[in-house]
Formats: structure tokens, C-alpha cells, sequence
């Protein structure tokens, strides 16, 4: 369990001193979610939802929508043939009793997909509720005119002030101004959207709640990102993933094995004297074919993407969320994802002559005017390593700020007779030596080493009745956010290769990418230079997954097997990958991976189970058909159960009712703990094929005491 | 020494034998399949048959070859069956009827030599040389080529070529076929097998009267006849005739011949796909079941239960005395978990759970170690399916030495998977309720054997749709109605799994390779081995549950 990193609030994403707009702070707690629960666990099912969903699940019996399901579908045809049945005999409680446990299993299996859906149409009322028919200004040359939001095309100029709905996604060609996104992301700090450059991206159905801008429409009404939201979470636009499909194929042949086995059973009893009742062979039949999972696979689906969902995150097909789970190479942006947003003071280095508290005090005085997060960051250290109190700009009486600026690259003060400044080594260096002062002889070996141990030297220097000098050597470094080490080694065991992404030079990447532990590393890193390293890896058979906000990302997210686009990023990131984060939070694609692992794992967890499970139920049925004909295969019957029809009864109850019992599994997925792959199948196999083997032995036998205890059966 | 310890000793020369033969034979064919050059003999039948034997095929066209190879088998082999009337050295015997050359050639044809002949009363020496010896070596470089084929599958990557299926076929005769079967018949014959073209011989016997034996050239068929997993015997008493089989030192060397090629091609496989853990993972798998089932048939043929059994100190019923309980019992599961059929005991005598382990063992599509190729195929498909549910239990896509299982290949694979069920169960089911297939039943519910006559129908089928061969006898299976399904069901049951093997290869060739990391499933390891067990027993058990439990479960629970 790693602990959740908190970033310092605004600003996160600055690499650079230069003022950044404020943007939302993102919620970077991983997953959300209690200790104890799994890594990603899923949301917590309420058995409320069984209730509230059975009107769905009760329209799902449908036939033309369970022929989707093969497997499904021959239950549902099974119940309608034994009902049948069970009304040409209608004092036969036997009949009734198999006819009613095949329509709860239907009913069961319908619950589960609606339950799952349930949950999605909650979020999608609350995503129409911010779809309100808005009224556009649009400019048309000079003039401006009122139209429907849903008139607008794209390429359409609109004006939004504070206080208006922008009525269509966009990007701002024109003006400033702070947005608020919480329809879409729950986040109720406003955001800044400003024209040119990476924070252009406007989203249809927010609020403008101060300035004046102008926005050029990019989506046609209707496929707006709030529509398309809507129909994801309600699993409207859900199509069936292609290893799902695989796994269809694969239960509808086994369905059909079955079949044939059963089928081509009455003649074989015929031949042995002992024909069966068309009713018995139809319960024989559904207990054998693989119901259980056959039931919750689409429930399972849903609720993959359910999960991603709970964490702000929206996939926009399912193939991306089973991509995810085969990644085997991600790309992580240094800045925000392994490194805290900003350049940290580390460490004051004195040169010979000086103390570490002459320069703390030195650092702490010229950094008071720096507002830059490293700034900051010096006044935090001095304070935390050094004991000095944070003097306020107010206390100095007769102080002369001068404040960071990218021109010339130093702050500092003048006060009492004593000038300080601190700042880039060469704009400092030149400041002392402008003053006629000397330059320790170490100033520039600390400086070199601190470079090439990957920090960010900056030189402070004072003046002073002892003349101009250099005091010594602020070490910034990147901060490798708290934990990140170990995600990469569980990563690494996961089999999944990180490689980090920055625009340092190789010697600053090198040095991080030790500390933080990741595989490998791309400096200098172009867009250029990550589409090709995104191809190559692909070129090997890989999967590579990354994330991305620049309208320059767009070609390598579009090419990444599994591309997320911070939502804070421009409308060309966003289409062209194939998730969007609505928290913009880059270490989440790290969560999205387990959660594609998890949703493949927990298919093929059940479908084990469910096949695991057939062992017992013949043990049950086969003697209760044919003992009386070969009284010796009484011996199979090894549960003991007490009579025939309680025996068939039993498997088709604990058929129906295993169903019920997993709903909750499928909806909040298998525990996953990133393991290698051996362990990980030498546990599933433990739990769900060994205990599938048992389980329903013990289920069977229980349900068939209670049956045994009605009166007139047993 | 008593017949348990004889039994184990046997079995242990056996398997040492095997693991000596194992890498310098799976190599070998390894570098025989892979090597560019042909020999001059290959040559010289390339231009015969005028086939390009360098010319690369993508599935389609391997899969027209072997088809159209197979076909021009059994029209030659039907030619000279309706034709014998009229050819030389036919030592009288008439001509075949059609259904019963019909019968006989598609069984040659299809490596499973199912025979409702009896060789010595009806087959001269130019069909059983030139037409059913022929087929022994060609049907099986066929299987072997087809498995060749499917490796290449899973070892090429981004092509649609699968090898050449004439340089395969012949490769696999001239190379591997022929001279292991020069040695191992210059074996029998020193044991005493016959190998002559003589006539019909009266001798008179000890109890008054006069049997006919014939000669002909009997080792050099028997030696095919195991080495090629086909089983079609020069006599209707099959290897426990002592012509074919004469010494419990002869029986344990047709064993080794059974099993020694498709144990090899596991290494072949390992070899070819650049990794030999994974050919060991494949021969771990078919070597547990194998000897599994060989411990469980010794058992239930030493626990003897009734009082003649009792009285004979085993199930001794059906069984020759110069081989004994276990031989015979080793004999009949390598017989049955291969595809060859050759018996050197009477499989309907076994006890009824001794004939149930016979039927499963076919019944899981013989793969421990299987037919020579038709073995490491069906082995492979089944591997595709524990991959892709044991893949997904690890998190990813699952995929097998390197190649995704996807929809396609996974519809290949269940396709494969459904064909001999349906093969099995349909025709053994319509038998159950036609009226002439029933007359044909000598043990009969009337007689108080009904499940034994349920067995030998299934037996039937099951031997047939897996090109097995061996027969539970009490049933008559020279009419029409069997002559003919039993037909149609090993020609389905062979070329049918070959169409989607081929085609599962070309999908595989055309992927691109997926790099190993942690996070991929081992396939090479004993947990998947056990897994691949686990699914192979899991899911022909609950396909064959009810029919076994009719049979020869109800038999022997009785």
C-alpha cells in the first residue's frame, strides 16, 4: 500500500519559475479507496441495488436481448420448455419446483448486468442535469446573435461571460478566464482556460464564471464530450471487447458440447431402460453449461469500466480498458507524475569562509520576494532544517524587494546596509563580479556537482561592509513524490517496463530516473522522440501505454496502445486518445493498468469457477437419473443426497443461487496484487479452480438437508 | 517373479528406453524439418509427382495438398480392394464390397486402421503391401507433417507460411519413417516375426483337425504398423497373433514403437520453437497421463474381483499368456492413448474399468502422447484453450509462446474441440435407437450385458472418430450402417481437426511475437503442466461423464 501523495496545490504542474495559471488540485489519493480493500478495489455493493434493479432485470428477459448471451439464452429457452412441461403434469410439485429455479436463474443473471448498469445511469442523470439546453452567442462577422446550443457547428465563433453555460466543447481563440468543471470532473476548484497553447479546451455544459471569452466550436452538437460521457457510463455505446467475445466463443462451444452430451443421453437411456423426463435432461443441461460465468461476463464488463469511472476516468471503448491489462511499457511523464511538480531546495552548501547558517539565513532573506514554488521551497527549508522563523515582507521596515523575474534571473533584498541575492549561478556570479567582488575559488566545483548529481544549482551571494561575495550553493532538486520507488519495482514484477519522459538534459534524467527507480528514461524528449520510441517498442511486440495533455501528444497518444489525455489538455489530446482523466492526474495510469488486469482476471476467474463447478453437479444428477436402472451407480452419489429429485433440485438451486452469490465479485472484480504472473495463477488457480471443485459439493449437500426437511419430499 | 513386479519392471525399461530415444531422435527431426537441402531420393520423387518442393504454402494451399493427397489414398485404396478379384498374388480372395473398401480405405487413410476384415481371410499380399503398408507410412508423415506445420505456426512470425506439405510428407517418410522402420523390422524377424510372400498353409493341430495360416510380409508391416501409430494388423488377432508378435520381448519393442516418435516430437517442437522447456512442459503433460493411466489399468486388471478372475490371479481373460497382465495392460494404454489400435489382448475382455480407462484414453482426443503429429496437435489446441483460461487469471490477454489467443484462434481452437464429440455421441446415439444398428449388438440388455453392449458402440465410434482403430469385438460392425458411419466418422474425425489446425497455424504465423516479460504466464513450467492436465481430464470428463457412466462405469459399479 503506498500512501497517498498530495501535491502542494496550485501550480503542480510548473517545471519552470514562471507564473502558471491555477489549476484545479487534483485528488491524487490512489484509487480512493480504504486500506485492506485490494489496491484497486472497486465500489462497495449495496444489496439495496438487487431490489432497485429488478424491473431492469425483469425487461432483459426479453428474447431478441438474451440471444446476446448464447448461454443465457439456452437457460431461458430451457425455462420456457420446462414450464411447459411442468403444465402437462401440473400436480407434479417436481416440474414447478426445476421451472421456477431456471426462470430465477435467468432472473439472476439479468440482475447482475442491470445492477451493474444501475450504477452508471446514476452518474449519467447527474451528467444530463448539466446538459441543459443552453442558448449560444455566436458572432457572426461583426454582429452577435442568440441560437439554440444545438445549432451550432462546428467552426462557430461563441462568446461566453461570467456566469454563462459555454453551450459546445471547444477550444478559446480569444481572452482569459476561470471555468468551473465540476459537472463534468466533481472538482469543484475552478480552472483556468485561456486561448493559445495547452489550456485552450473548453467542455460544453461548464460554467464561465468570470472574464469574457471566445470560443470556436470543434464538436457537432450531440457528440459533444458530455454526450459521449453520458452514453459511456450508461453502457449505451458498450460493445463487446474483443477478448470477451473470445471468451463468448469459447462458453458458446462448451454450451454446445453439452447440449450434445445431454441430447444424445436419452437414447443412451433409452437403450439402458431408464428414459428420463424431458424436465430432468433440460435441468441436467443447465447445471452443465457454464452459467455462472455465462451470466456475470457482461456484468463483469460494465463494472471494469465502472471502476475506471469511480476514479474520474473515462475509457472510450472497452478494447482500451483490456489494453491496458497487456501493457508491458509505459511512458510517465516526469514532471507531475514521478517527480512532485517543482524543483526543490534540498541542501545550503557553504563555500570555504562561510557557515551553513550565514547562507540559510542569506537564502531565506533573498527568497522571500521569490513567490515561484522553488522559492518557496528555500524559505520551507530554512525554516524546517535551519530554525529559521519565516520573516514577512511587512517586518522589514525599510526593505527593498527585488522580486524574481526571468530577465534577470536572481531575487534578493536590501536591508540594514546589506544587499542579498540569489539566484541562476551566471546572473549571480555576474552580479558580484559587476560589484568588484570575488568569486570563491569552490563555487563553481560545488555548482558542477550538484549538476551532475542531477539538482539545480543556484548561487547565493551577499554584499555587505565585508564587500561582495559569494556566500555559497542552494541544491534544487526534483522531488521524487513519496512511493513512487516501489510502484515501479511492483511494476517491474508485474512485468511492466517504466520509462520516464522529460525534457532534462540525460545527465538531470539519469540521476532521477535512478532515484526513482525506473527502467529506463527518454531526455530531451521531443514529441518526435516519443512517437518513435512508442513505434519501436511496438515495433517489438509491446504494448505501450502514456499519457499526454499538448495538442503536441496528440500523434504519440493516438499511436499508444492506451493513450489517457488529461482533461485539463487540449480538445486535439483529448480525441486522440482513448481515455480521458478527468482529474488530470498522471499517475493514475498506473491504477488504470490493474484495473485492465483485474477485469481479465476476473473473467477468467469465474469462468473457471464455473467450469470447476460441473465436477459436483454430475456427481449429483448422473446417480439420481440412473441408479434405479444400474442400481450400482448409487456409489457416484458421494454427497449421500437424500432422494433423486432433491438431488437434481439441489444442483439447480445452487446453479441459481452461486450466481447471486458472486454478483458482488463481479461487480468489484478479483483482489489483484501486483505479483508475477506465477503466483498470481498458482492463487487464482488455488481459489477459484480448487474451490470451485469443492464448493458446490458442499453447497449441493447443504441445499439438499433443507430440501430433505420439507415435509412430503425428502 | 509375480505379475505386478514383472509389470513395473517393464514399464521402467520402457520409459528408460523412451528418454534414450527422446533427444537424438526429436533432434534429429527437428534438423530434418527445418533443413533446406533435399536429398537425392526426394528429388527424384518431387519431379514424380511434380510438386515445387521449395515453394513456401500459406494454410490453404498446405491444407489442399494434404487433402488431395489423402483423397487420391483412398480412391487407390478403394481401386484395389473392389479390384483384388483380378490382381496377382490376391491368394483367391475375392473382391472387397463397396462399403467394406470404402470402410477400409478411409481407415487406412486416416491413420486409424479400424478393420471389420480379418487380414488373413480376405486380404492378398499386393493389398496389404502396396496399398495398406503404403498408407501406414504416407497417412502417418501426413499427421506429422500437419503437426510440423502447426509448430511453424507458433515459431514464424508476420508471414503466412507454413513449410512446404510435399517436402514434409515425403521428408517424413524417406527420413524418419522408413529407416527406423528398416531396424525395427530387422528387430522382429530376429523375434521371430514372419516376412515372406508364402501361401495359405493347412497345419493340423494337436486336437484333430487342420488351420490355415498364411505368410507375407508381416514384420515389415508390423513395424509400420506401431512406429506409425496406425494399427491395422496383418491379422485379424492383431499383435497377439504370434506371426506379428511373437515374444514378451517383441511386445515391449512394439510399445517403444508406438510411443517413441510421438514422445520425440515434443523435443521437435521445443527445438523448432526456440525453447525446449516447452516441449519438456508438453512431454511432462502427456507423460503423466500416460503413466497414470498405465498404473490405473495394471491396478483394476490385479484387483480382481470376480472368481474366475480370482481363480486365474488376475484378469487373465482375453489376454496372452506370454505377455501376462502387465504387458498387456501397458500394451492396451499405449494402444489407446495413441492413435494406433494395435491390441495384443482382447480390449472388450478388460475388466469394465480396465475398457472404461481404454475409452477415456481415446476420448481425450489421444494426446498422451497421440498419433504420430495428430498427438502434439491435438496436445497444442488443448494447450490454447488452458492458455486462454489461464491467461486471463494472470491479467493479460492470454497468450502462448508468445502469440495471442484471440477470437479467431480461440474459435479454431473450439471448433477443433467440438468436431469429435459430436462424431462420438451423434453416431453412437443413432445407433442406440436404429433398429439395424442394434441387430448388430451380440451383447444385449436381453443377455444381462446391456451396459457391456452400450460400451462396444461407444467403443466404436470413439475408436473411429479418433482414428484410434482398436475394437471392443462383440459387435458386428461389417453392415452397411457401420461399415459406413464408422466411415464417414473417421474421415470427419481426421481431416476436419486438420482444416482448423492448419488454419490456426496461418493465424498464429501471422502475429507478431509478444516479448516475455514477468507478467506473461509460463507455459514452461510444472504449474501450467498440471493446469493442462487439469483442463484436458476436466473437459473430457464432462463432455463423456453420462455416456462412461452408462458404460462402463454401470458395468463395473454393478
Amino acid at each position: 500500500m503506498t500512501a497517498p501523495v498530495k501535491p502542494e496545490g496550485p501550480g503542480t504542474m510548473a517545471s519552470s519559475s514562471t507564473a502558471t495559471p491555477p489549476r484545479a488540485p487534483h485528488q491524487d489519493v490512489p484509487g480512493g479507496h480504504q486500506p485492506g480493500d485490494g489496491r484497486v478495489g472497486g465500489g462497495l455493493f449495496d444489496p439495496q441495488q438487487l431490489l432497485t434493479s429488478l424491473p431492469d432485470a425483469i425487461r432483459k428477459l426479453d428474447p431478441r436481448v438474451m440471444v446476446k448471451s448464447p448461454v443465457m439464452f439456452v437457460v431461458e429457452v430451457g425455462s420456457v420448455l420446462t414450464t411447459i412441461f411442468a403444465c402437462t403434469s401440473p400436480t407434479d410439485w417436481f416440474g414447478w419446483a426445476i421451472a421456477a429455479w431456471l426462470w430465477l436463474t435467468v432472473l439472476f443473471a439479468n440482475l447482475a448486468e442491470a445492477v451493474a448498469e444501475g450504477r452508471g445511469k446514476a452518474q449519467a442523470d447527474t451528467l444530463r442535469k448539466a446538459k441543459t439546453d443552453t442558448v449560444a452567442r455566436r458572432i457572426d462577422g461583426a454582429a452577435e446573435e442568440q441560437v439554440p446550443g444545438t445549432a451550432l457547428r462546428i467552426g462557430d465563433l461563441v462568446v461566453c461571460e461570467a456566469g454563462d453555460i459555454i453551450p459546445g466543447d471547444g477550444d478559446v481563440v480569444e481572452g482569459v478566464a476561470s471555468v468551473d468543471e465540476s459537472a463534468i470532473t466533481g472538482e469543484s476548484a475552478p480552472v483556468i482556460r485561456e486561448s493559445g497553447g495547452d489550456r485552450s479546451a473548453v467542455t460544453g455544459g461548464t460554467k464561465v464564471l468570470s472574464d469574457r471569452i471566445v470560443i470556436k466550436i470543434t464538436t457537432k452538437p450531440g457528440e459533444t464530450f458530455i454526450d459521449r460521457m453520458i452514453n459511456l457510463v450508461e453502457g449505451a455505446a458498450r460493445q463487446k471487447t474483443p477478448n470477451e467475445i473470445a471468451l463468448n466463443i469459447l462458453l458458446a462451444s462448451l454450451t454446445i458440447v453439452f447440449l450434445l452430451a445431454v441430447v444424445t443421453l436419452q437414447p443412451f437411456a433409452i437403450y439402458a431402460g431408464a428414459e428420463q423426463p424431458m424436465i430432468v435432461l433440460l435441468a441436467l443441461l443447465v447445471c452443465l453449461i457454464p452459467t455462472t460465468i455465462g451470466a456475470l461476463l457482461s456484468a463483469i464488463g460494465i463494472a471494469g469500466m465502472d471502476r475506471l469511472v469511480q476514479r474520474n476516468v473515462l475509457a472510450m471503448s472497452g478494447r482500451a480498458v483490456e489494453a491496458a491489462g497487456d501493457v508491458s511499457t509505459l511512458l510517465l511523464d516526469k514532471t507531475g507524475t514521478i517527480t512532485l511538480g517543482n524543483r526543490q531546495a534540498a541542501e545550503f552548501v557553504p563555500v570555504d569562509g562561510t557557515t551553513e547558517a550565514e547562507i540559510a539565513d542569506a537564502a531565506q532573506l533573498s527568497s522571500l520576494a521569490d513567490e515561484t514554488p522553488e522559492g518557496r521551497s528555500i524559505v520551507v527549508l530554512a525554516k524546517e532544517k535551519y530554525g529559521l522563523r519565516e520573516r514577512h515582507q511587512g517586518e522589514l521596515t525599510g526593505a527593498e524587494w527585488t522580486p524574481f523575474t526571468a530577465q534577470t534571473r536572481m531575487s534578493g533584498v536590501d536591508v540594514d546596509g546589506r544587499t542579498v541575492r540569489k539566484g541562476a549561478s551566471g546572473a549571480v556570479i555576474a552580479w558580484v563580479q559587476e560589484r568588484g567582488g570575488d568569486v570563491a575559488r569552490d563555487a563553481d566545483a560545488l555548482s558542477n556537482a550538484i549538476s551532475e548529481a542531477g539538482g539545480t544549482p543556484l548561487l547565493v551571494a551577499v554584499e555587505d561592509d565585508k564587500g561582495p561575495r559569494v556566500l555559497g550553493v542552494i541544491h534544487l532538486k526534483d522531488v521524487v513524490k513519496e512511493g513512487m520507488r516501489e510502484r515501479f519495482v511492483e511494476l517491474r514484477r508485474m512485468g511492466i517496463k517504466t520509462v520516464m519522459i522529460t525534457g532534462d538534459n540525460p545527465l538531470t534524467a539519469k540521476a532521477i530516473a535512478d532515484e526513482a527507480g525506473v527502467d529506463d528514461f527518454l531526455a530531451e524528449a521531443t514529441p518526435e522522440d516519443k512517437m518513435a520510441l512508442i513505434k519501436r517498442e511496438q515495433a517489438g511486440g509491446k504494448l505501450v501505454a502514456m499519457t499526454g495533455d499538448g495538442t503536441n501528444d496528440a500523434p504519440a497518444l493516438a499511436q499508444a496502445d492506451v493513450g489517457v489525455a488529461m482533461n485539463t489538455g487540449t480538445s486535439a489530446a483529448k480525441e486522440a486518445g482513448n481515455m480521458v482523466d478527468l482529474d488530470s492526474n498522471p499517475t493514475k495510469l498506473i491504477e488504470i493498468v490493474e484495473i485492465g488486469k483485474q477485469l481479465l482476471i476476473t473473467r477468467g476467474a469465474l469462468t473457471t469457477f464455473s467450469i470447476a463447478n460441473d465436477v459436483a453437479k454430475y456427481f449429483a444428477i448422473i446417480p439420481a437419473m440412473f441408479a434405479v436402472a444400474y442400481p450400482g451407480l448409487d456409489t457416484l452419489n458421494v454427497m449421500r443426497l437424500s432422494s433423486p429429485d432433491s438431488a437434481i433440485l439441489s444442483a439447480i438451486i445452487f446453479n441459481a443461487l452461486v450466481i447471486v452469490a458472486l454478483v458482488p465479485l463481479a461487480l468489484k472484480g478479483v483482489q489483484y496484487r501486483p505479483v508475477s504472473a506465477d503466483r498470481m495463477l498458482r492463487r487464482n488457480l488455488a481459489v477459484y479452480g480448487l474451490g470451485g471443485l469443492i464448493a458446490p459439493f458442499i453447497g449441493i449437500k447443504l441445499i439438499d438437508l433443507l430440501i430433505s426437511l420439507i415435509p412430503g419430499i425428502g | 517373479m509375480s505379475p505386478a513386479l514383472a509389470g513395473v519392471l517393464q514399464l521402467t525399461a520402457l520409459t528408460a528406453a523412451l528418454a534414450l530415444a527422446y533427444r537424438p531422435l526429436g533432434d534429429y527431426m527437428a534438423a530434418v524439418y527445418h533443413s533446406p537441402k533435399h536429398l537425392r531420393i526426394e528429388k527424384v520423387i518431387y519431379r514424380c509427382i511434380g510438386a515445387n518442393a521449395d515453394a513456401e504454402m500459406r494454410w490453404p494451399a498446405y491444407l489442399r495438398g494434404v487433402l488431395a493427397f489423402s483423397a487420391a489414398g483412398v480412391l487407390l485404396l478403394y481401386l484395389l480392394q473392389r479390384l483384388q478379384g483380378g490382381l496377382p498374388l490376391s491368394l483367391g480372395f475375392a473382391s472387397i464390397s463397396p462399403d467394406q473398401a470404402f470402410n477400409t480405405a478411409a481407415s487406412f487413410v486416416t491413420n486409424t486402421n479400424w478393420q471389420s476384415y480379418s487380414g488373413e481371410q480376405a486380404m492378398g499380399h499386393v493389398v496389404q503391401t502396396a496399398g495398406l503398408a503404403v498408407q501406414n507410412f504416407v497417412s502417418a508423415a501426413t499427421g506429422m507433417a500437419v503437426a510440423v506445420a502447426l509448430v511453424r505456426g507458433f515459431a514464424r512470425s508476420r508471414t503466412g507460411d507454413l513449410g512446404n506439405f510435399w517436402a514434409d510428407l515425403v521428408r517424413g517418410t524417406v527420413r524418419v519413417l522408413v529407416p527406423i522402420a528398416v531396424l525395427g523390422a530387422l528387430v522382429l524377424v530376429a523375434c521371430g516375426a514372419v516376412q515372406n510372400f508364402s501361401g495359405i498353409h493347412e497345419v493340423g493341430q494337436f486336437m484333430g483337425g487342420a488351420q490355415q495360416t498364411n505368410g507375407g510380409a508381416v514384420a515389415s508391416q508390423e513395424v509400420i504398423k506401431e512406429l506409425g501409430t496406425n494399427g491395422g494388423g496383418y491379422f485379424n488377432a492383431n499383435s497377439a497373433h504370434p506371426f506379428e508378435n511373437p515374444s514378451a520381448f517383441s511386445n515391449l519393442f512394439e510399445i517403444f514403437l508406438i510411443l517413441v516418435i510421438p514422445f520425440a516430437l515434443t523435443r521437435t517442437f521445443g527445438k523448432l520453437v526456440g525453447n525446449v522447456k516447452q516441449g519438456y512442459a508438453i512431454l511432462a503433460t502427456m507423460g503423466v497421463i500416460w503413466l497414470g493411466f498405465t498404473a490405473l489399468m495394471m491396478w483394476t486388471e490385479s484387483a480382481h474381483g470376480g472368481p474366475a478372475l480370482q481363480a486365474a490371479g488376475a484378469a487373465m481373460e482375453g489376454k496372452e499368456t506370454r505377455f501376462g497382465v502387465g504387458a498387456s495392460s501397458i500394451f492396451s494404454v499405449a494402444t489407446t492413448l495413441t492413435s494406433t489400435g494395435a491390441v495384443d489382448a482382447f480390449h472388450s475382455s478388460f475388466t469394465a474399468f480396465g475398457g472404461g480407462i481404454q475409452l477415456l484414453g481415446m476420448m481425450l482426443g489421444e494426446l498422451a502422447p497421440g498419433g504420430v503429429g495428430s498427438g502434439l496437435y491435438g496436445m497444442l489446441v488443448m494447450a490454447t484453450i488452458a492458455v486462454f483460461l489461464a491467461g486471463l487469471m494472470v491479467g493479460r490477454t492470454p497468450e502462448y509462446l508468445g502469440k495471442k489467443i484471440g477470437t479467431r484462434e480461440i474459435k479454431l481452437a473450439a471448433c477443433y474441440l467440438l468436431i469429435t464429440p459430436t462424431l462420438v455421441l451423434g453416431f453412437a446415439a443413432a445407433s442406440m435407437v436404429l433398429p439395424d444398428a442394434l441387430g448388430s449388438m451380440l451383447n444385449t440388455k436381453a443377455l444381462g450385458a446391456g451396459s457391456h453392449g452400450f460400451s462396444e458402440v461407444l467403443y466404436a465410434y470413439t475408436s473411429g472418430a479418433n482414428n484410434n482403430g482398436s475394437a471392443f469385438a462383440g459387435l458386428n460392425a461389417n453392415t452397411p450402417w457401420y461399415n459406413t458411419t464408422i466411415g464417414l466418422a473417421m474421415l470427419l474425425g481426421r481431416f476436419l481437426p486438420m482444416v482448423f489446425v492448419l488454419a490456426l497455424a496461418g493465424s498464429l504465423a501471422e502475429q507478431q511475437p509478444v516479448p516475455q516479460t514477468a507478467g506473461t504466464l509460463r507455459t514452461e513450467k510444472p504449474l501450467f503442466a498440471g493446469l493442462l492436465v487439469g483442463t484436458i481430464l476436466i473437459i473430457t470428463g464432462l463432455t463423456y461423464f453420462p455416456a462412461l457412466a452408462l458404460g462402463p462405469l454401470a458395468e463395473g459399479l454393478s
